[in-house]
């Protein structure tokens, strides 16, 4: 058996490394011996193949979810592509109503833009998902005013893993005459997208989340029927108006090699990570009062999240020091605050202080998966040793009874 | 986050894990924080006849520095009378461990647990004085 690289990394959710390939193919577009014109040069070669590789890109893209590559504008990330996309629409559109509808599990990037347009004077519905994770489509429908210019829901969960019913959404928001974002970050690769048979008016996307550089994403804008948004960058009048800015050439290259790969490896790929998960899923599940986070069907195959009740999920982090997960205590950043996301599933403090979210990808392997296992079992055991909460559960008292003096 | 050696070293190797009887009288248990919070510390001292502290157990639910911060407590109470013992400030804890900013809370947790766990010495002391004059 070859030897384990320790740390092993089980963070794909998080980023992904580059693949060797699409690397090769970013390089290219570098030296002075490779394509690094600019796109947007119209009088000389350099700027001819450059947009070439550009537009080649956007076909991978754009085929990848089913869309025309004029629907593709390139945005420095999926960031970038919910704040154009979410403020463009609602700022085009604000004649038609101020009212947004998002869910509360949605990333950051989603409900900090909402939270900024509600300081500008949109009203915003945060829409409560069931203790699945999922968003209930009557609950939707019923949040729906007349104002209802926007929804965004997110297509895969970045913490949880859970695929929404986009399809379902989409059909609603097509009916009402309502734009529907949709924060496809996590998806490319993993679950099919169809921007077509979903009803989508605007997607973000990103690329290193599928083995594609950081630093580049794109925005899905629907031609038929057109969507309108204003743009938040002025400059060139590049992508149409939609995004100023000079095109980085290597940057998009690489997403596009990134989607194309994905399109070709995504069946053998979700196979092979599937059995991954259901391995560390078996791996795991006998311990004592573990709990699945989020539905554990309607979710992509590389993703478990999984609160070790009793154990703190920093300290677990440190224990599992060989492995690089993240847990959804946000405790290693600055807040410590419990994740927000199982909080909105319903799940209780403790229980969002204990999770870990496991997240496997193309490179992961079986022994890399046997091995963490290993280290997970014997680090609850060892914490659970430390912790006065633990020997409670063991005696059998409630720790919902005990006054605890919050601090 | 970069934890410093010490925390590390006290995480890795935890001192005086475990619990004494909680209704022995010369024991004192101090438990604080809560689960909600992401630290409960359960901090217990024993005194003997002169009143000085001749061992101190500790379990931690929580951060590996609320972790540390508690194993160093029951290093430094030892040997200690219950004044010498109230003294210990956050402060010292949060220094000899290089805990940063954001983990200065886990060092206080500690103080609440030594003042706690004296506090409850006393007033088992003070009921015994009470049970033998009534």
């Amino acid at each position: 058996m070859k030897e384990l690289k320790v740390p092993i990394y089980l963070d794909y959710s998080a980023t992904t490394p580059v693949d060797e390939r699409v690397a090769q193919a970013m390089m290219d577009c570098l030296t002075k011996e490779g394509n690094y014109g600019n796109p947007a040069s119209r009088s000389h070669s350099f700027g001819w193949n450059a947009d070439k590789a550009v537009e080649e890109a956007r076909a991978n893209v754009a085929e990848l979810i089913n869309a025309n590559p004029k629907e593709i504008i390139w945005t420095s990330g999926a960031t970038e592509s919910n704040n154009l996309a979410i403020k463009g629409a609602a700022h085009f559109y604000q004649k038609n109503g101020k009212h947004l509808i998002t869910c509360k599990t949605e990333h950051k990037a989603v409900l900090d833009t909402c939270r900024q347009l509600e300081r500008e004077g949109f009203e915003v519905t945060y829409l409560e998902p069931r203790d699945n994770g999922l968003v209930d489509l009557d609950d939707l429908k019923a949040a729906i005013r007349d104002d209802t210019v926007l929804i965004s829901i997110m297509h895969v969960n970045n913490e949880i893993g859970v695929i929404q019913d986009i399809k379902g959404i989409g059909e609603i928001t097509r009916e009402r005459k309502i734009i529907f974002h949709v924060d496809a970050a996590q998806s490319p690769g993993k679950v099919p997208v169809d921007v077509e048979e979903m009803n989508v008016d605007l997607m973000s996307l990103s690329a290193h989340k599928v083995y594609g550089p950081k630093g580049i994403g794109a925005l899905y804008v629907r031609r038929k029927p057109r969507v309108r948004i204003e743009a938040q960058i002025h400059g060139g009048g590049h992508e149409r108006g939609m995004r100023s800015g000079t095109l980085p050439t290597h940057q998009i290259v690489g997403m596009g090699e990134a989607f194309r790969i994905a399109k070709e490896e995504m069946a053998a790929d979700n196979e092979r990570i599937l059995m991954l998960r259901n391995r560390l899923l078996n791996g795991l599940k006998d311990i004592e009062e573990i709990y699945i986070n989020g539905d554990l069907e309607q979710r992509i195959p590389g993703n478990l999240n999984v609160s070790f009740n009793y154990v703190e999920g920093e300290s677990l982090i440190m224990a599992l020091k060989d492995i690089a997960v993240s847990s959804g205590s946000a405790c290693t950043s600055a807040s410590l605050e419990p994740s927000y996301v199982l909080r909105a599933l319903g799940r209780d403090d403790e229980l969002a202080h204990s999770s870990i979210r496991f997240t496997i990808g193309r490179f992961t392997t079986v022994e890399e998966v046997d091995y963490a296992i290993e280290l997970i079992r014997n680090a609850v055991v060892k914490l659970r040793d430390l912790s006065p909460l633990w020997d409670m559960y063991k005696e059998g008292i409630d720790l919902k009874s005990i006054e605890w003096a919050a601090h | 986050m970069a934890y410093s050696d010490k925390v590390l070293d006290h995480y890795e190797n935890p001192r005086n894990v475990g619990s004494f009887e909680k209704d022995d009288p010369s024991v004192g248990t101090g438990m604080v924080g809560a689960p909600a919070c992401g630290d409960v510390m359960k901090l217990q001292i024993k005194v003997d006849n002169d009143g000085v502290i001749e061992d101190a157990k500790f379990k931690t639910y929580g951060c590996g520095s609320a972790i540390a911060s508690s194993s160093l407590l029951t290093e430094w109470v030892k040997g200690k009378t219950l004044e010498q013992a109230s003294e210990i400030k956050n402060t010292d804890i949060a220094e000899e461990l290089a805990l940063p900013p954001v983990k200065i809370h886990c060092s206080v947790l500690a103080e609440d647990a030594i003042k706690a766990a004296i506090t409850d010495l006393k007033s088992k002391a003070e009921g015994e004085v009470q049970k033998k004059i009534a």
